[in-house]
């Protein structure tokens, strides 16, 4: 029995035109479409949706939770926040 | 760096982490029976969801009125739905759908114990989304805050739609409730039979829980069976009672000391006898399992069909 894996699709979801693609989630499908019908009745048969992602899981590319080095802060970097500065926001009239 | 960490360090640090209330994602190192609890919980939280479909789907061609068979079909699809999230969500941790299908269709997992109880009448349907799905949702809440990150992702979406089912078996119990004394009798021997099977869902008591310490102190669970069990039936005894109908335990009662409802234990010793398959549909619910994954497979291989003409093509 092999045919009930299927390749995995992570699944992005835009509620309104304007707002980002969120992921939520995945789905199995044998080809990308397939995997926009599935992400359609798993992901928007209740909640509102004007488009769907599909990425086929294989092709994501992620850092290593392992490796702490690599979002490591060496150095202060107060001087790339906006509140490490004292301008005034806004003159009063 | 990780690497030159011993094992007991790696492990200190990832206990206070989970006890910090902070995540685990797929990628985390994770302790080696931390891994395979959450298969074993997930594998058979989705398993639930897959079986849980069978008693009340044999009730669509029957039910009453149209409203009400549409409710049913898409209460019926999101447990597919269900299922679905919970086998990708297993599957982060490293075993593969088909073989948790597999294990399913071969009779070697688990699912929930309640769906081994018949529905013979159309008040079983009700109450199925009534009383077993409020005891779902108490337990997946818990579940929404475990340390497993696609966990309680997945169980946060879970929970929004149970209380759609909640409500809808509600519903339909009231009308029953509020209708001719033939009706009133349906919706009550449903619940008689359905309490104490309800009860067993949280689990066993702790103290014969084998697995529960560990995965409180791994926040795999944050509540206790016991606790998660008080509270369905805080929830539910005086629900019962204010729609007339009446809960099936002479000693279900408000303790004026701890305010918490009193409720008889359910008999252990029948939970341990269902799971290991002699309850009254656990063959049933396997038969119709098994059937369906057979008239479902010219589906699947019309798919993988139609996936190499498209490779060959291209």
């Amino acid at each position: 029995m092999s045919d009930t894996q299927w390749d995995a699709y992570e699944v992005f979801h835009q509620k309104k035109k304007g707002d980002p693609h969120i992921h939520v989630g995945a789905v199995h499908a044998p080809d990308p479409q397939m995997a926009l019908q599935m992400a359609r009745d798993q992901f928007a048969r209740r909640l509102q949706c004007v488009s769907l992602w599909v990425v086929n899981s294989r092709h994501i590319t992620e850092t290593d939770y392992q490796d702490e080095r690599f979002f490591a802060q060496w150095i202060d970097k107060s001087y790339r926040d906006p509140k490490a500065f004292g301008a005034p926001e806004k003159e009063e009239p | 760096m990780n690497a030159e960490k011993t094992y007991e360090e790696k492990l200190a640090e990832f206990e206070s982490r989970v006890a910090r209330g902070e995540k685990v994602e797929p990628g985390d190192w994770m302790p080696e029976d931390y891994r395979k609890t959450l298969i074993r919980m997930i594998g058979q939280h989705a398993h639930s969801e897959i079986v849980g479909q069978l008693p009340e789907g044999k009730w669509i061609p029957f039910a009453p009125g149209f409203r009400r068979k549409l409710t049913l079909i898409a209460k019926v699809q999101d447990e597919a739905g269900h299922g679905q999230l919970l086998y990708r969500a297993a599957e982060t941790l490293g075993k593969s759908r088909e073989e948790m299908l597999e294990e399913l269709l071969a009779g070697k997992a688990k699912y929930a114990n309640v769906f081994n109880y018949p529905t013979p009448t159309w008040a079983d349907v009700g109450v199925i989304g009534w009383l077993v799905d409020t005891a779902a949702v108490v337990n997946q809440t818990m579940l929404s805050q475990t340390s497993y990150g696609p966990y309680a992702r997945a169980m946060k979406r879970i929970c929004y739609e149970e209380s759609f089912h909640i409500k809808q078996g509600y519903d339909a119990v009231a009308v029953l409730a509020k209708g001719t004394p033939e009706q009133r009798a349906m919706a009550q021997d449903a619940i008689n039979r359905w309490w104490y099977p309800t009860l067993m869902m949280s689990g066993p008591p702790d103290t014969l829980s084998t697995h529960s310490q560990q995965s409180l102190k791994w926040r795999i669970k944050t509540k206790t069976n016991e606790q998660v069990r008080q509270e369905y039936v805080d929830l539910i005894a005086p629900q019962i009672r204010a729609l007339g109908l009446s809960v099936p335990d002479n000693d279900c009662h408000v303790d004026e000391k701890t305010k918490h409802w009193h409720y008889t234990q359910p008999d252990w010793d029948e939970l341990k006898r269902v799971v290991n398959g002699d309850g009254p549909c656990n063959k049933e619910r396997l038969g119709v399992r098994k059937q369906v994954h057979e008239d479902g497979r010219w589906v699947r291989e019309a798919l993988a069909a139609r996936q190499r003409r498209k490779e060959a093509v291209a």
